[in-house]
């Protein structure tokens, strides 16, 4: 369990980037800069009872962009959405979508947005057909533009044949595709995605991807919450991990992973003697005793892997297995929240 | 006055909904629709006789107990009728579509307008069924055609006031089961109203809270209206505790529906 020592340095310096690069240097809230971000969060709080949720929220969302919130259970995430779709007042703080206020001007961020939620928003008793009318028809759309909207949302969500059926009998992936289409029956212009692919299956999982960058591509801004990283990885434009309520790091999928130095090296030996004598002999390594792995920083060139089996050829040690990985946002996630177990990550 | 229009256009939009769910279980709904004229032939055909005979005296001089019973039946049909209300809102709030509803510019409390909506068409059906059932067990109603307009009106105004206090037991209980345990205190109130026997057959303290509980006044204005027994002020008294349960129970029900939800 002592895997993390290598990652701790990394740590420090990560977020101390992160405190300058990202909210040192906040551009003043000229009114130009207050249309080109579709949501703007300023020190959101938010408790229940005793329990601090969200503790200083900072977060900026520029127009037709994907932006991830990444932290795992409990971090707040579902809170911020609820706080962003006017579903929850927050204790203290400036929360704006579109420019509005969330609290003083509820209805007109409600005219501008869509959510679909962890649990889906869907009426089980309706079918597919009625669950988009109702919505349709909430939105005051007329008739026969409401029926050609409705087909062809059907159509693009696959859900045609299945469109005379009452929700209680969609499978998990029809339900969420269901759910999202009834948020872009009302053409919003900012999307909250509350862990979209929560619960599905790998195929539905990929359906929902490509549903997004379709959504993007149409210049829709669409805020996702995941704890997966992977998708978080394949879906945003920009990443901000959460934990405990507040921001800890925040760039593009490649801007946290390149503040990771390399990757690392895992060398697998056959007894703990070989491991203490490779343990002893490489700076900077983590040993874990019961798998005798040995857990070496590197940044993967040919050249320092020959250097490094180099160095525990001359101690006459060898290791059984040599494995090399690149930093992922895993690596990311577990330097920054300080949470080694992976319990909670997909 | 678009607001206002928009109002009931999404207030009938979620009538329509509720319409949906009733029509989705048919037989669920019809069974809940029967509940009243199972009550009637109770107190008729079980416990008539019995009844009829010792309050012999209060039985309107053109009928028997039937004539009696049928106004106090009526108003129990609107306070089943609620029960539902309440028991189809607590489900509802559990069910995530709310939370949607509640993140769209749409009014408000529309969703809770169809539901009160949709309990007094359900009521209202039920209540036909009842009469219809009265007649072929002896009701014989002398009402003209305006005390039958005028009967369904009364009834209207209550199954609405009673609705909305339902609406807001569901909306306060955490589960469907929490809101059924609620909303016994309208289908229990009846049996100490002048429902099923004349209060002044009843103990002192319970003639009392009975002859001043809300439910007296509207029981003896529909008495009134349908069988011709004197109706007095009660008339006056059923609208005006109809308009203050039902102005009271909307406003309390859509602050609970505006509160935050932890969770």
């Amino acid at each position: 369990m002592s895997e993390s020592p290598p990652l701790r340095p990394a740590i420090q310096r990560l977020t101390s980037t992160t405190d300058a690069s990202l909210f040192g240097q906040s551009q003043p809230d000229s009114f130009e800069h207050r249309l080109a971000r579709a949501i703007e969060v300023r020190g959101l709080r938010k408790s229940f009872g005793k329990t601090v949720v969200l503790d200083g929220l900072h977060l900026d969302v520029a127009e037709g962009s994907v932006f991830a919130l990444l932290g795992p259970n409990g971090a707040g995430k579902t809170t911020a959405v609820r706080v962003l779709s006017t579903l929850l007042t927050p204790d203290g703080g400036e929360v704006r979508v579109g420019g509005y206020d969330v609290v003083r001007q509820a209805d007109k961020v409600r005219s501008l947005i869509g959510v679909t939620g962890q649990f889906s928003a869907v009426d089980n008793l309706l079918t597919g057909t009625e669950n988009l009318m109702l919505i349709a028809e909430l939105h005051h759309l007329e008739r026969r533009t409401a029926r050609r909207k409705l087909a062809d949302l059907l159509d693009r969500f696959e859900l045609a044949d299945a469109a005379g059926r009452t929700a209680a009998a969609y499978s998990g992936g029809m339900r969420r595709r269901l759910d999202l289409a009834m948020t872009l029956v009302g053409d919003p212009r900012v999307i909250f995605l509350d862990e979209p692919t929560g619960g599905l299956d790998p195929r539905s999982r990929r359906t929902m991807w490509q549903i997004v960058r379709e959504l993007v591509a149409s210049g829709i801004t669409v805020l996702l919450t995941t704890q997966d990283l992977d998708e978080a990885d394949h879906l945003a434009g920009r990443v901000a991990v959460l934990d405990h309520g507040r921001i800890v790091a925040e760039g593009t999928p490649d801007e946290l992973k390149r503040r990771l130095p390399g990757g690392h090296a895992e060398l697998c030996f056959a007894d703990p003697e070989a491991l203490g004598r490779a343990a002893a002999a490489l700076d900077g390594s983590c040993r874990d005793s019961e798998t005798l792995t040995l857990r070496v920083p590197t940044d993967g060139t040919p050249a320092s892997l020959m250097e490094l089996l180099g160095t525990l050829e001359r101690r006459a040690v060898r290791p059984e297995r040599v494995t090399v990985q690149g930093s992922d946002l895993g690596d990311v996630f577990l330097a920054l929240t300080g949470n080694p177990q992976q319990e909670t990550l997909a | 006055m678009t607001t206002l229009i928009y109002s009931v256009r999404d207030s009938t939009t979620m009538l329509r909904r509720d319409i949906r769910h009733a029509m989705r279980y048919p037989m669920a709904t019809f069974a809940g629709a029967m509940v009243p004229v199972v009550f009637l032939l109770l107190f008729a055909g079980v416990f008539g006789h019995a009844l009829s005979a010792g309050i012999g005296m209060a039985v309107p001089p053109t009928g028997g107990y039937i004539d009696y019973l049928t106004p106090g039946i009526l108003l129990m049909t609107a306070c089943s009728a609620a029960e539902m209300t309440a028991l189809n809102v607590s489900t509802d709030m559990t069910e995530g579509i709310i939370a949607r509803f509640r993140t769209m510019a749409i009014t408000r409390t529309s969703v809770l307008t169809g539901q009160v909506l949709g309990g007094l068409i359900r009521a209202m059906i039920s209540a036909v069924l009842v009469v219809a059932v009265a007649v072929a067990l002896g009701f014989r109603p002398t009402a003209t055609v305006i005390e039958w307009v005028e009967a369904a009106a009364m009834f209207a105004f209550l199954a609405v006031a009673v609705s909305w206090l339902t609406v807001s037991f569901g909306l306060l209980a955490k589960t469907p089961a929490g809101a059924n345990s609620l909303s016994l205190l309208v289908v229990v109130l009846p049996f100490i109203s002048s429902a099923f026997v004349p209060t002044a057959t009843m103990p002192a303290g319970v003639a009392w809270f009975a002859s001043n509980q809300p439910f007296t006044p509207m029981i003896q204005t529909l008495r009134g209206l349908l069988t011709g027994t004197p109706i007095g002020n009660d008339a006056l008294l059923a609208l005006a505790w109809c308009a203050a349960i039902s102005l009271f129970s909307y406003l309390w029900a859509r602050n609970l529906y505006n509160r935050n939800r932890a969770a």
